[in-house]
């Protein structure tokens, strides 16, 4: 006989309010093999686990129920105020009678009362059942994988590099730096982005610890955390990396010319192109797609006649092009990996109203910071595109593709209004006659001194922040006709612009979603990464040894960015810091007695965790890696002679619940 | 692919808008797409249904198209407003708690899986053998405020920039001038009781289409055709500036294409006669 302890939650309201824990507590006194029940107005707080472990002490309990909230919550929690007391960890039992209960039956306070029963008489009924378990111990790989070389992934690679750690940091881009790179100013103290950025990715080059692979991507992951193995996909540059010097002769001599993804189509690049002057690595990279040498040769495929071109090959003063350099995958091993692959804006395309994209003056705010920037296709003078003159009215739109159900775009992008804010005052100190105008929803400046840097805008540089949405932009000879509405006066607006600003807002990376499902980690409706927990585990992920930083997980601005990528490492150094990793032992199990070697688990085991073995008798039966193994149960479900058993979760622990409710 | 429709005509091709009806008749047949008209349609409700009573806005067009229903074609409309009471009836209809209601008010039983179309999305898919090429004429199309919107009832085209026309147009060997009024509101009904605002409103389209240097403006709504039209020496009156824009049905233009003459196309029913511009062009 069992010696089993029915402890029950109020949480505060959350079950108290709706579940009537006394009943609840009456009826577990009757239960079998029950000898101690208590309530406690909060269970998980320090003084309700001292109570737990009491009352095991107390009572010589050997077998715990908690009745409370979701075993994703608290579990690890029980588990150590259980253990304390001197029993094992796992001959403990979770009812929730708060997710699975008073929080979805809220409108029946009787039936969610009579359900909560039921459900600590399963629990009950399912834990005199429990075995002990012990978790094993693994060794952990003190090497850590950074996805992405933005800011946030920077910051996270150096953190980790510092601490002694080895890091690789893969790049999908032939450069590091990622959008802050693209900027002119930061606001709200207007440090130029390039000049505080550009040491870090110095930095991140020559650290002996960080070893760089750009052009590149995750393509595969296996294993655990402590022990991943990871595939690269490294496309190939075309160029030799370890001999070019980045000279810059081959851009010269490309007869190519094509839309610089770095400058958003304001200036065109060569074919064979190092993205912006400051790059790392600078290294030059072939765009096969607009390359003479590979449409001639594709060219030639298809039966036609092209000139062929290898200009850059004759004339490379290194002789590093390699034209025959295929794609690589690169196979390495990792004990955590960062994923900080970042953000893109919005396509304001989308928007027939601003012009589907084909007025040349209305530009997104990304483009403008290309036009602001010293190093810039108008190095620094802001000329609008159309005519290269200088604008002299220029309109700000906000919540572009931001704050709009009707683009799918629910969420708030956080940075538009300051960088609004940022770019009317650049506007006017690059050029005093400039009048400019925001039409904003509301002006959302939270954040250390952001508020007053808006108001600055308003006050000292004289922009007019018109509360109101644009209804529509036409072009009228070299004028843009901005209509719109300034809902405080109930007025409409019509205001003849030289140039219009989209402040288009933020969304994730392409190819975000694909990661995600490669890595097994969860992503939202709009394509974000999900953390653990929003508030309390915010750098985590559901799966272990895969962490998050910067706008991957959302909209933030840099400081976030970056407190977000130092956050992650710590993470990651805190990992390395041990030595060996304990594994969950609710893993599954074979009886090998009656296991008939049809492999039929190993075929569904999404983990990889299940190989035949071979007896001494020369059978072959199924054996499980119990580091590899998740737990998830899927060959319990799926063998045929019924001998793969999940520790934890037996076949006949579920059954036993399942009797309960009709003894 | 040539199709048989059930044909919704709407009042307006009987009274107003007659040279619309008549050109898209005789487009249809040089095209080879059948029109049935439907038996006995009764008023689509638009302009005064639905600004009085939602139900009566729904019952009335479901009677029209539960009519197509037994017809087993889809419903092919022309005029714009027609079309969105039709969509806007399949819409609200995919309530089922509105559907069984409007059953009961009709005494039929509408299962409201009848497809309903736009002429315009008809000859999308259509090929058109132009037989006389509008290679000298520069259009602007002018959709309306109506046709593309709202985009979850209609989906008929990007609700702001829509394309559908151009295109057509374009196949017609005539120039689709981009401009920013395609959706722009005409005044529409307040016709009857502001028309100082619609004289406003459409002076604003005209005038754009003018700078952007269209020769006629291409429509596909008998309203706006109206206001464009019958209003302009109003518009003139009020604003001091003679537009001399003529309007133009989409259809008519699909029929000058094939070689129909203005007779047929009713040219004549215009208040600003389209004929000496487009004798200018050549076009006839």
């Amino acid at each position: 006989m069992a010696r089993i302890g029915v402890f029950l939650c109020y949480c505060g309201t959350n079950i108290g309010g709706v579940v009537n824990i006394p009943r609840v507590a009456e009826a577990a006194k009757a239960m079998p093999e029950v000898v101690f029940v208590q309530d406690n107005k909060y269970t998980c707080s320090e003084p309700g686990q001292l109570e737990i472990r009491n009352a095991i002490v107390d009572n010589s309990l050997d077998r715990v129920v908690i009745g409370c909230c979701s075993p994703r919550m608290h579990e690890k929690t029980y588990r150590k105020a259980v253990e304390s007391a001197g029993l094992n960890p796992y001959l403990l039992e979770i009812a929730n009678l708060r997710e699975h209960c008073s929080w979805v039956h809220g409108d029946d306070k009787e039936r969610a009362t009579s359900k909560a029963i039921e459900l600590v008489k399963m629990a009950v009924a399912k834990v005199s059942r429990h075995e002990s378990l012990f978790p094993k111990e693994v060794p952990v790989t003190k090497r850590a994988l950074v996805i992405g070389g933005g800011v946030a992934g920077i910051q996270a690679a150096l953190d980790i590099a510092n601490s002694g750690y080895e890091v690789v940091l893969v790049e999908k881009q032939p450069t590091i730096g990622g959008r802050m790179s693209q900027l002119d100013k930061t606001f709200p103290t207007l440090d130029c982005s390039a000049c505080i950025l550009t040491p870090k990715m110095v930095d991140v080059a020559q650290h002996p610890n960080i070893r760089l692979i750009t052009c590149a991507q995750v393509s595969k992951i296996k294993g655990f955390v402590g022990n991943f193995e990871i595939d690269i996909l490294r496309r190939a540059k075309k160029v030799d990396e370890t001999i070019c010097t980045g000279c810059g002769v081959c851009m010269t001599k490309c007869l190519v010319r094509t839309p610089s993804e770095f400058d958003l189509g304001m200036r065109d690049r060569s074919a064979i192109y190092i993205p912006f002057p400051q790059a790392i690595p600078l290294k030059a990279v072939i765009d096969t797609e607009h390359c003479g040498h590979f449409q001639y040769l594709k060219a030639r495929q298809e039966g036609k006649d092209v000139p062929d071109c290898n200009i850059c090959q004759q004339t490379c003063p290194a002789e590093a092009v390699r034209y025959e350099e295929e794609d690589e995958i690169i196979t390495e091993r990792f004990g955590a990996i960062v994923v900080a692959t970042g953000f893109k804006t919005f396509d304001h395309s989308a928007y027939g109203e601003f012009g589907s994209g084909r007025y040349p003056d209305v530009i997104s705010s990304l483009q403008l910071e290309r036009l602001m920037s010293a190093s810039g296709p108008t190095s620094g003078e802001i000329l609008r595109p159309s005519d290269k003159t200088h604008p002299k009215t220029v309109v700000f739109v906000s919540c572009v593709g931001s704050r709009d159900d009707n683009k799918g775009r629910s969420y708030c992008s956080k940075i538009c209004c300051m960088y609004m804010a940022k770019q009317s005052i650049m506007l006017k100190e690059h050029d005093p006659d400039v009048q400019s105008y925001i039409f904003y929803i509301d002006i959302r400046a939270g954040g250390k001194d952001f508020d007053e840097f808006a108001q600055r805008a308003q006050d000292e540089y004289g922009v007019l922040y018109l509360r109101g949405r644009i209804s529509k932009i036409v072009q009228d000879g070299k004028k843009l006709i901005v209509y719109g509405e300034d809902s405080l006066l109930g007025h409409p607006v019509q205001i003849p612009a030289d140039m219009v600003v989209l402040a288009t807002g933020v969304e994730p990376n392409d190819g975000a979603p694909e990661l995600a499902q490669i890595l097994n980690v969860s992503y939202d409706t709009h394509n974000f990464f999900v953390e653990a927990h929003p508030k309390l585990r915010p750098v985590e992920t559901q799966t272990d040894g895969i962490f998050l930083a910067g706008c991957a997980v959302g909209p933030r601005d840099i400081p976030e960015s970056v407190a977000h990528g130092s956050a992650a490492a710590v993470k990651v150094t805190a990992l390395f810091s041990r030595d060996t990793l304990t594994t969950d032992p609710m893993v599954s199990t074979i009886d090998q007695m009656r296991c008939v070697g049809c492999l039929a688990c190993a075929e569904v085991c999404p983990f990889n965790a299940i190989e035949p073995q071979v007896l001494r008798d020369g059978r072959v039966v199924a054996s499980v890696n119990e580091s590899l193994c998740k737990g998830c149960g899927l060959c319990v479900a799926t063998c045929r002679s019924g001998c793969a058993n999940l520790k934890g979760f037996t076949l006949q622990q579920l059954l036993a619940e399942v009797n309960s409710l009709w003894r | 692919m040539p199709g048989a429709y059930a044909y919704y005509p709407g009042c307006t091709q009987e009274s107003s808008a007659k040279e619309y009806g008549e050109s898209t008749k005789l487009v249809c047949e040089e095209l080879g797409i059948e029109l049935h008209e439907i038996d006995g349609w009764t008023c689509c409700g638009a302009s005064s249904a639905h600004t009085t009573n939602h139900l009566l806005s729904v019952a009335l067009p479901t009677r029209d198209l539960q009519a197509a229903q037994e017809m087993d074609m889809p419903v092919a409309v022309i005029c714009a407003m027609c079309y969105s009471r039709l969509k806007y009836a399949s819409h609200e209809l995919r309530d089922p708690k509105t559907l069984a209601l409007v059953n009961e008010v009709i005494e039929k039983d509408f299962q409201n899986t009848t497809q309903v179309l736009h002429l315009l999305e008809i000859l999308d898919k259509e090929r058109i053998p132009v037989r006389k090429s509008l290679k000298r004429l520069k259009v602007v199309c002018y959709y309306g405020c109506i046709l593309a919107r709202p985009k979850k009832v209609t989906q008929f085209d990007d609700e702001e920039n829509p394309q559908i026309m151009d295109r057509l147009v374009s196949n017609l060997g005539a120039t689709s001038i981009d401009w920013g009024f395609k959706t722009e509101c005409c005044g529409a009904s307040l016709t009857l009781s502001r028309r100082d605002l619609v004289r406003d409103l459409s002076h604003r389209v005209l005038v754009a289409a003018k700078q952007a240097g269209a020769d006629c403006i291409v429509v596909a709504c008998p309203m706006c055709h109206s206001n464009l039209d019958m209003q302009q020496e109003g518009i003139a009156q009020q604003h001091g500036d003679q537009a001399d824009m003529p309007i133009i049905y989409f259809t008519q233009l699909v029929g000058l294409s094939l070689g129909l003459s203005t007779e047929q196309l009713m040219f004549d029913r215009h208040f600003v006669d389209p004929r000496p511009m487009l004798r200018e062009k050549g076009v006839i």
